[in-house]
C-alpha cells in the first residue's frame, strides 16, 4: 500500500532520520516504536508531506503508493492528504460545531449534497461510537467535548474522507486511561478497513494492536529503523540485541 | 545595596535601609494614586458639567446658535458616516494585509520586512500630518473637497497600522494545530483560512476593529481640514460634516460661552469611548486573549 | 495551487503593498507641496527671518520649534517618572485587585481624546495655573496636560517590560533576603531598562505629534518663550491654525513644517523598532 524507501528527514540541514525503509501492508496495522526523539513522528509526517508545513524541514528518498511514487499518483498535496489521513497526538478539532468539523473536509473535496453530508456525518459518528453521545448536540462547539470524544471526532472527520491510509501519532497518549482504552478499541475495530500506521510509546499497546512493528533507534543522534517485521516475531525472538532488550522493557 | 558581607547588619545600616524602603514605597503609591486621582478628576469633572445638559433632544436636535443651543444630531450623523467610510475601506484592506503578513509571506522576506517598516512609520505619523496629507490628496488632488468622504478616507489611512497589528495578532493566536488538522484533511489554503482560521480569530479581529473605532472617534486634527466644519445635516458623503471631536474643539475655542455645551458633547464622546473600551475588553476575554497590555498600547 | 488560493495570494499581496504605499503617498504629497517653499525660501531663512509674518514674507519657525521641543520634552519629564512608577506599582506594590483596577484606569486614560484633555485643561487646569501669573494658557499648562496624555504609553510599556523580567531572577533576589525596593532597583529596573526606554521614546514621539491639546492650551502666540509661563505656539498647532486660509508660499511653508514633523517621528520610530529587534 504505502511504503517508504530510503527516506531521510532533515531540519535546517540537520539530519534527524536516515534511510528509513518500511512497507505498510494493506488493511494491517503497523506500529512504529522506539525511544523519544528517534524520528518516528518525522517519519510519519513525511508520509503525507505534513513536513511541508514545518519550516526548515526537508525530505529525501521515495514514498510510494501502490508501488508508484506519490507525486505521480496524486496531483497535489491536498489529494495526497485526502487519501492518507492523519490523527494527531493532541485532539485538534476546529473551533466550530461538531457537524461543521466533519462537513468541512467533505465540502472541500466536492461533497455538497446536504442529504449525503448528513448521512455521512451520521455514519462516521456511528463508526467511532460517538453518535449516541452527540446526536442531540451536533450544532454545539466541538471544543465542549471531552478529550476522548474530541479525539474520536477527529478520527471520524478523517475517515469521512474515505482515506486508504490513516497515520496516527500517539493518538492515545494525551488522553486519560479510560478514554485511551476507548480510542484503542476503536482502532482495533478499524483493522481491515484501513491501512493504519501508528506511532506509540506504549509497547503493550503496540503488541495488542499491531500486525507489524518497526523499531526506531538513535545512532550518533540520528534516528533510523533497526528492525521491522511481524509483531509476534519481533516480540518473540528478535535477532537484534537492541530490539530484544527494548521490546522486553530492559532498555529505552 | 543590602549588606551581604555581614550576617548581622549594623543598626544604622538597617535604619537607612528601612527609610529607603519606606520612601520608595511612599513615592510609588503616591505616583500611582496621582494617576488614578487625575483620571477620576477628569471623568468626574466631565460628568458633573456635562451630564445635566444631556437629554434625548440634545442628541437628535439640529445645531443652533453655533452650538450654544440646540443639539448635536447632525454632528452624530456625520461622525457615524465618517466612521462608516473609514471602516469600509480600512477593514478589508487591513485584514488582507494581515493575511499576507501572517499566512503568505515568510516574515524574513524582503516584502514582509518592507511592509512592516512602512507600517511602523505610519503608526507614528502625527495626526496633523494626516490632516495635511488628506487635505492635499483627498480634498484637492482627488477633488473630493471638504467632505465626509475625504475625512473618512484620511482616517482609514490613520487606523490602518492598529487594525493590521491587531488582525495579525488575532490570526497568529489561532493554534497551529488547527492549521495542521486542516492540512491533514487536504484542505486548500484559502478554505483553511476562510473556514477555519478567520472564524476562530473572529472575536479578536472584532476587538481590533472596535479599538480602531475608538481611535477614529477620538481624532480631531486630521479631520479639521478634510471633513471640515459644517454643522448641518449632511445629505451625501460628498457633503462636509463636522465630527463630534471637531465640534468640541470648535465650541471650546471659537465660540464665546460655548464651554458648557462643549462639556455636554465631551460627555457623549467619553461615554461612547468607555463603552468601546469595555467592548474591546469583553471581546478579547471572549477570544481568550485576556485584556492584554498590548491592546492598550496600540492607541 | 487551486484557483482560489491564487486569487487569495494576489489580493493579499496587493493589499500589503497598498498598505505600505500609504506612507510613501503621504511623503510624496508632503514633499510635493513643500518643494516651492524649500526652493524659493530655503531652510536657512526659517531660522533667520526676523519674525513669523507669512503674509508679508517672513517665515521664522524658530519660536515654534522651541515651543514644540519644550512642551514635548517637558511632557516626557512628567510622564516618565509617573509611568515607570505606575508600571512598578502594578507588579510590586499594589494588591492584585488594585493592580487590575490600576491597569484599567491607565487604559481608560489612554482612550480619552485629546480634545477632551484640551477642554479639561482649558476649563479646570488653566485657571489654577493662572495663579502663577498670566492667563493660564501657556507652555506650562500645555506641558502638564501633554504629560498626562502620554503617561499611559510609558505606563503600559513599563508594565510589559517589568512583566518580561524572568521570575527566577526575582525569586533569586527574594531567596537572598533582598527587600522589595532593593529587588526593584538592583534586579528589575536593569533587566527591564530597554523596554522602559522604548516606552519613553514612544511617549516622546506621541508628545511630539500631538496637536489639539497643545493648540487649546498653549496660548498660540508666536514669540520666543522666555519662561514656562510664556504663551507659545507649536509647529503642529501652527498648521492647525493657519492651513484653513494659507495659500501659495505660506501653505507651502506649513507643509515644510509637516515634513519636518514626519521625518523626526520616522527617525524616532525606526530607532525604537531597531532597539526592539536587537533586544529580542
Amino acid at each position: 500500500m504505502i511504503s517508504a524507501i530510503n527516506l531521510s528527514v532533515t531540519y535546517h540541514g540537520k539530519i534527524v532520520l536516515r534511510d528509513a525503509t518500511v512497507k505498510a501492508e494493506p488493511g494491517k496495522v503497523l506500529a512504529l516504536v522506539g525511544p523519544s526523539g528517534c524520528g518516528k513522528t518525522s517519519f510519519l509526517a513525511a508520509l503525507n508531506r505534513m513536513t511541508d508545513l514545518i519550516p526548515g524541514a526537508n525530505i529525501r528518498g521515495q514514498i510510494t503508493f501502490d508501488g508508484r511514487p506519490i507525486d505521480s499518483v496524486f496531483s497535489n498535496r491536498a489529494e495526497l492528504r485526502r487519501h492518507v489521513g492523519m490523527i494527531f497526538q493532541k485532539p485538534n478539532p476546529f473551533a466550530l460545531s461538531i457537524r461543521r468539523n466533519i462537513e468541512l473536509g467533505l465540502r472541500e473535496h466536492g461533497q455538497r449534497n446536504r442529504d449525503e453530508l448528513r448521512q455521512i456525518t451520521e455514519k462516521v459518528l456511528r463508526d467511532v461510537g460517538l453518535w449516541d453521545e452527540v446526536q442531540n448536540r451536533l450544532d454545539q462547539s466541538a471544543l465542549e467535548l471531552s478529550g476522548g470524544q474530541q479525539q474520536r471526532l477527529c478520527i471520524a472527520r478523517a475517515i469521512a474522507l474515505k482515506p486508504q491510509v490513516l497515520l496516527m501519532d500517539e493518538p492515545c497518549s494525551a488522553l486519560d486511561p479510560l478514554a485511551a482504552e476507548h480510542v484503542e478499541k476503536l482502532i482495533q475495530s478499524m483493522r481491515g478497513q484501513y491501512t493504519i500506521i501508528i506511532v506509540t510509546h506504549n509497547l503493550a499497546q503496540a503488541r495488542r494492536l499491531a500486525d507489524n512493528i518497526a523499531v526506531f533507534w538513535t545512532r550518533d543522534s540520528v534516528g533510523e529503523i533497526v528492525e521491522h517485521g511481524p509483531t509476534e516475531t519481533l516480540f518473540g525472538a528478535s535477532s537484534n540485541e537492541i530490539v530484544k532488550s527494548y521490546l522486553s522493557g530492559r532498555r529505552g | 545595596m543590602s549588606s551581604t558581607q555581614s550576617v548581622k547588619p549594623t543598626r544604622s545600616g538597617q535604619s537607612t535601609h528601612t527609610i529607603r524602603e519606606l520612601t520608595a514605597a511612599f513615592s510609588i503609591w503616591l505616583a500611582a494614586g496621582l494617576v488614578m486621582a487625575i483620571l477620576a478628576w477628569i471623568l468626574i469633572d466631565i460628568s458633573i458639567r456635562g451630564l445635566s445638559q444631556i437629554n434625548l433632544s440634545f442628541l437628535i436636535d439640529d445645531v443652533t446658535d453655533a452650538g450654544r443651543s440646540g443639539g448635536i444630531g447632525p454632528i452624530i450623523l456625520s461622525t457615524i458616516l465618517i466612521l462608516f467610510v473609514t471602516l469600509s475601506v480600512s477593514v478589508p484592506l487591513s485584514i488582507a494585509t494581515a493575511i499576507a503578513l501572517t499566512e503568505q509571506l515568510n516574515s524574513e522576506s524582503l516584502l514582509a520586512r518592507y511592509v512592516r517598516r512602512c507600517l511602523d512609520i505610519l503608526a507614528g505619523v502625527p495626526s496633523i500630518v494626516f490632516g495635511l496629507f488628506g487635505n492635499a490628496f483627498f480634498t484637492i488632488t482627488l477633488g473630493l473637497g471638504y467632505s465626509i468622504l475625504s475625512g473618512g478616507l484620511t482616517l482609514s489611512c490613520m487606523v490602518l497600522p492598529i487594525l493590521i497589528r491587531t488582525a495579525e495578532q488575532a490570526i497568529n493566536s489561532v493554534p497551529l494545530e488547527h492549521r495542521h488538522a486542516a492540512a491533514a484533511l487536504g484542505m486548500s489554503r484559502s478554505t483553511t483560512l476562510f473556514r477555519v482560521i478567520l472564524p476562530a480569530a473572529a472575536p479578536a479581529l472584532a476587538a481590533g476593529i472596535v479599538l480602531s473605532i475608538g481611535r477614529a472617534l477620538a481624532e480631531t486634527a486630521a479631520l479639521i481640514f478634510t471633513s471640515g466644519y459644517v454643522a448641518r445635516t449632511p445629505e451625501s458623503l460628498f457633503d462636509s460634516g463636522r465630527s463630534l471631536s471637531v465640534h468640541i474643539y470648535d465650541l471650546a475655542m471659537n465660540v464665546p460661552n460655548g464651554g458648557a455645551r462643549a462639556y455636554a458633547a465631551a460627555c457623549v464622546l467619553v461615554a461612547m469611548l468607555l463603552v468601546i473600551n469595555e467592548t474591546t475588553a469583553l471581546l478579547l476575554k471572549f477570544a481568550g486573549l485576556g485584556s492584554t497590555p498590548h491592546a492598550g498600547g496600540c492607541r | 495551487m487551486s484557483r482560489n488560493d491564487l486569487i487569495l495570494k494576489i489580493i493579499s499581496r496587493v493589499s500589503a503593498l497598498l498598505s505600505a504605499a500609504v506612507v510613501l503617498l503621504i511623503l510624496r504629497f508632503l514633499i510635493h507641496e513643500a518643494t516651492p517653499a524649500l526652493r524659493e525660501i530655503g531652510l536657512y531663512r526659517f531660522l533667520t527671518d526676523p519674525s513669523w509674518h507669512p503674509l508679508s514674507g517672513n517665515f521664522n519657525l524658530k519660536p515654534m520649534i522651541v515651543a514644540t521641543l519644550v512642551t514635548s520634552l517637558g511632557a516626557v519629564l512628567i510622564a516618565g517618572p509617573l509611568g515607570i512608577a505606575s508600571g512598578l506599582f502594578v507588579h510590586f506594590y499594589a494588591p492584585p485587585a488594585l493592580a487590575t483596577w490600576h491597569r484599567r484606569i491607565v487604559e481608560i486614560l489612554a482612550g480619552i481624546p485629546s480634545v477632551v484633555f484640551g477642554l479639561w485643561g482649558l476649563v479646570v487646569l488653566a485657571p489654577i495655573i493662572a495663579n502663577l501669573g498670566g492667563s493660564g494658557q501657556n507652555l506650562l499648562t500645555a506641558t502638564v496636560v501633554l504629560g498626562l496624555m502620554v503617561l499611559p504609553t510609558v505606563a503600559v510599556l513599563s508594565d510589559n517590560a517589568v512583566a518580561a523580567v524572568p521570575r527566577e531572577a526575582i525569586q533569586g533576589a527574594a531567596a537572598l533576603g533582598m527587600s522589595r525596593w532593593a529587588t526593584v532597583w538592583n534586579i528589575v529596573l536593569p533587566e527591564s531598562r530597554s523596554g522602559i526606554v522604548a516606552g519613553i521614546i514612544l511617549a516622546l514621539t506621541r508628545a511630539f505629534g500631538e496637536t489639539m491639546a497643545v493648540l487649546m492650551l498653549a496660548g498660540n502666540v508666536v514669540e520666543m518663550p522666555t519662561s514656562l509661563l510664556s504663551p507659545g505656539r507649536t509647529l503642529n498647532a501652527n498648521i492647525a491654525l493657519e492651513l484653513g486660509y494659507a495659500s501659495t508660499s505660506h501653505r507651502s511653508v506649513l507643509f515644510v513644517s509637516g515634513l519636518i514633523l514626519m521625518l523626526v517621528v520616522s527617525v524616532m520610530v525606526t530607532v525604537i523598532s531597531r532597539r526592539r529587534r536587537t533586544t529580542q
